[in-house]
């Protein structure tokens, strides 16, 4: 990188990354850095004001992704990016309002927001960067780690059922959802530049490596096992039912993008219903600027 | 700081007959508040009605969220989008707020959180009056930081205090709250509402330098910080870690040698310009009665039938409780008997007015646990007692 930067070519990713903050926390191998570069991609490919894109981040290892962002960011508290990041969407509509973090903070701790953002169909785009367990704080079991897993707080192998995360997505009311794994860097992107351009609550789950601990623990080799791994196992199956996603451990890894439908938004919907029952004493909320209508 | 008037569309102008919840929310929008994320909890859940009703009618947006640890969440956000905003709740999911509120006086944001109060622990007494939150509010998030929080004592002080809340949030960017109680917030009485014109407000710090010359967390001369609005193209960070003045994470005692202080002492630096309390007969007094909230109305017939008694009994009010008025209270201790403190918990003030008598005066506090209030003759009979 420096090296880089010395002989005068920047990479174009730079201009979007906090370079005074490189180099990231991240191991080797994992698989985060690689969803940021999808990030980046998106943007870079979609006509989207920067300015008015904020990322919004809990806690664990994804949720460092908020500070490496050079973009209005915000690092939150665990398991609040999306209620944090309805309030900045909400209080300025013409903000593009992205949530990026991990399984743990989005769906264990964060699930009752995750559930209730999906039904309401908030105008956010989610990122989940899935990597099957607690990886900031050592390698324990999370609400995705699928069964038999080895992790630091399921020694004997893990015995609770994992969510289906699309499944889970699409019953609440979740309008995009898809999924890729950390190889899918091309298709990842251009799901994210979709999400981008959707109107309401979009859902991108991110299957990565997590080299260091849940990998190491279950003996599955390097990051380029993994993602070979990857390779082997991911079928691309386009509108699949979500309900047929589960993941077992090692196994078949079926991704591509499950849901897309129209369906008003929250604000959509406040919007309708106001102004059919108040009439004239309603000034529409939030109209201003929304280039998507 | 940029002073204002307010937005006519959000204030009521006219004389009212409200409840305190009510009267908060007027409050708040008079306020300029225009964003509400709560949660229904007894006994404050008229707050979030009335925002529920009024706030479409007037430009800005009401959410009911899934749980407290939301509506909090949500109000910091909203705030960092440059709208004002606030939140209500009672004990149980003020409890569930304390994480957040710690995030909101990290990232330093202001916001106004509204507790009335009823009887804990746990779900406790949710109809009935309590005044247990009182140390909760001041420490309840973990790790040091100040917070500012008032006592109204009538509906009409609900709307005042709301307002300065919102002034005292947005000059010190630091969570303020709304420490009122089940019967202030039931209590119906006149409440009047000046024309807008009449209500000063005062909006947080804008930075207004070169972009890229923005630091989030670099202190003025007052030790507050600019803000700026999400979305204004000054890609700031934000981080609820210990960081320095970029809003970079710094992971070091240095950097929280920086910091946390400067938290703290934002607000200990300006007590004597942040804290109010109403005090009579103080200068003869040989008795001080010192309460808060309803309370203060309860303990007025035990200090009327003490005085008819010819007893010397003075009464100082707290209207801002956090910061404790530290100053009056050790100056006052140095002339007088006692301090009594009623108080509809069991026992939490009266620590502070114990720390702050140093010994020089006895400190008797009258506990309630809360479903009620005093029995004006239990704090009468603490006068007559602290008289012997």
């Amino acid at each position: 990188m420096k090296k880089e930067v010395e002989s005068g070519e920047k990479n174009p990713i730079e201009s979007f990354l906090r370079m005074d903050r490189i180099p990231h926390i991240w191991c080797p191998g994992c698989g985060i850095g690689i969803v940021v570069t999808s990030f980046v991609d998106a943007l870079r490919k979609s006509d989207i004001d920067l300015d008015k894109v904020c990322v919004v981040s809990g806690i664990g290892c994804t949720g460092r992704v908020a500070g490496y962002l050079k973009l209005d960011s915000f690092h939150t508290t665990h398991g609040r990016a999306i209620p944090f990041a309805t309030g900045l969407k909400l209080a300025n509509p013409e903000l593009k309002v992205v949530v990026f973090s991990g399984d743990g903070d989005l769906i264990a701790i964060g699930g009752n927001h995750f559930i209730h953002a999906a039904r309401r169909n908030m105008d956010l785009v989610i990122i989940c960067v899935n990597n099957f367990n607690y990886a900031m704080t050592g390698g324990q079991l999370g609400p995705t780690t699928p069964l038999e897993a080895n992790l630091s707080t399921a020694p004997y192998g893990n015995f609770e059922y994992p969510f289906n995360l699309p499944y889970l997505a699409e019953a609440c009311g979740a309008t995009y959802v898809a999924r890729w794994t950390a190889l899918h860097l091309r298709r990842l992107s251009k799901s994210i530049q979709e999400a981008l351009s959707h109107k309401g609550f979009s859902f991108i789950e991110v299957i990565t490596p997590c080299v260091t601990l849940y990998a190491r623990r279950n003996r599955l080799g390097s990051g380029l096992n993994l993602l070979k791994y990857y390779h082997d196992n991911s079928e691309i199956q386009h509108g699949a039912d979500t309900k047929t996603l589960d993941i077992s451990f090692q196994g078949k890894l079926i991704v591509g993008k499950f849901v897309e439908k129209e369906k008003p938004t929250f604000l959509d919907a406040m919007n309708q219903r106001l102004s059919r029952v108040l009439g004239d004493k309603y000034q529409l909320y939030g109209r201003i600027n929304d280039d998507r209508d | 700081m940029k002073k204002i008037t307010a937005d006519p569309k959000g204030v009521l102008t006219g004389v009212h007959y409200l409840d305190g919840d009510f009267a908060i929310a007027e409050g708040a929008l008079a306020a300029g508040c225009r964003f509400f994320a709560g949660y229904p909890i007894t006994p404050s859940t008229e707050v979030a009605e009335r925002f529920a009703e009024r706030i479409p009618l007037i430009g800005g947006v009401f959410i009911q969220m899934e749980d407290e640890l939301g509506s909090i969440a949500a109000v910091i956000g909203a705030s960092w989008a440059g709208v004002k905003a606030m939140t209500v709740t009672s004990g149980p999911g003020f409890s569930l707020m304390m994480e957040n509120i710690g995030l909101a006086a990290m990232m330093e944001v202001p916001c106004v959180i509204a507790n009335v109060q009823r009887g804990g622990p746990s779900t406790g007494l949710p109809t009935l009056p309590g005044q247990g939150d009182m140390m909760q509010v001041r420490w309840g998030s973990h790790g040091d930081y100040e917070i500012i929080a008032l006592s109204p004592n009538s509906p009409q002080e609900c709307f005042d205090l709301t307002i300065e809340a919102f002034n005292l949030s947005e000059m010190y960017r630091v969570p303020v709250f709304i420490m009122t109680d089940e019967c202030v917030g039931h209590m119906h009485e006149r409440v009047v509402i000046p024309p807008p014109e009449e209500i000063e407000l005062i909006e947080r710090k804008w930075y207004e330098g070169p972009k890229d010359k923005y630091l989030p967390y670099k202190p003025d001369k007052d030790m507050i910080p600019f803000m700026v609005k999400a979305g204004d193209g000054y890609r700031f960070h934000t981080t609820g870690l210990t960081h320095d003045e970029r809003g970079y994470p710094v992971i070091n005692a240095e950097c929280q040698n920086i910091l946390v202080p400067r938290l703290v002492e934002k607000i200990k630096k300006n007590a004597d310009k942040i804290i109010k309390f109403e005090e009579e007969e103080t200068d003869t007094a040989e008795v001080i009665v010192i309460s808060y909230g309803i309370t203060s109305r309860v303990a007025i017939k035990a200090v009327q039938e003490a005085r008819e008694k010819g007893m010397k009994v003075g009464t100082l009010r707290l209207i801002t409780v956090w910061p404790f008025p530290e100053k009056r209270v050790k100056e006052l201790a140095e002339k007088v008997k006692a301090f009594i403190v009623p108080e509809i918990n069991y026992g939490q003030i009266v620590l502070e007015v114990e720390r702050c008598a140093g010994g020089k005066a006895s400190v008797i506090g009258v506990p309630h646990c809360g479903g009620g209030v005093h029995d004006p003759d239990i704090i009468f009979n603490a006068i007559k007692e602290a008289l012997k």
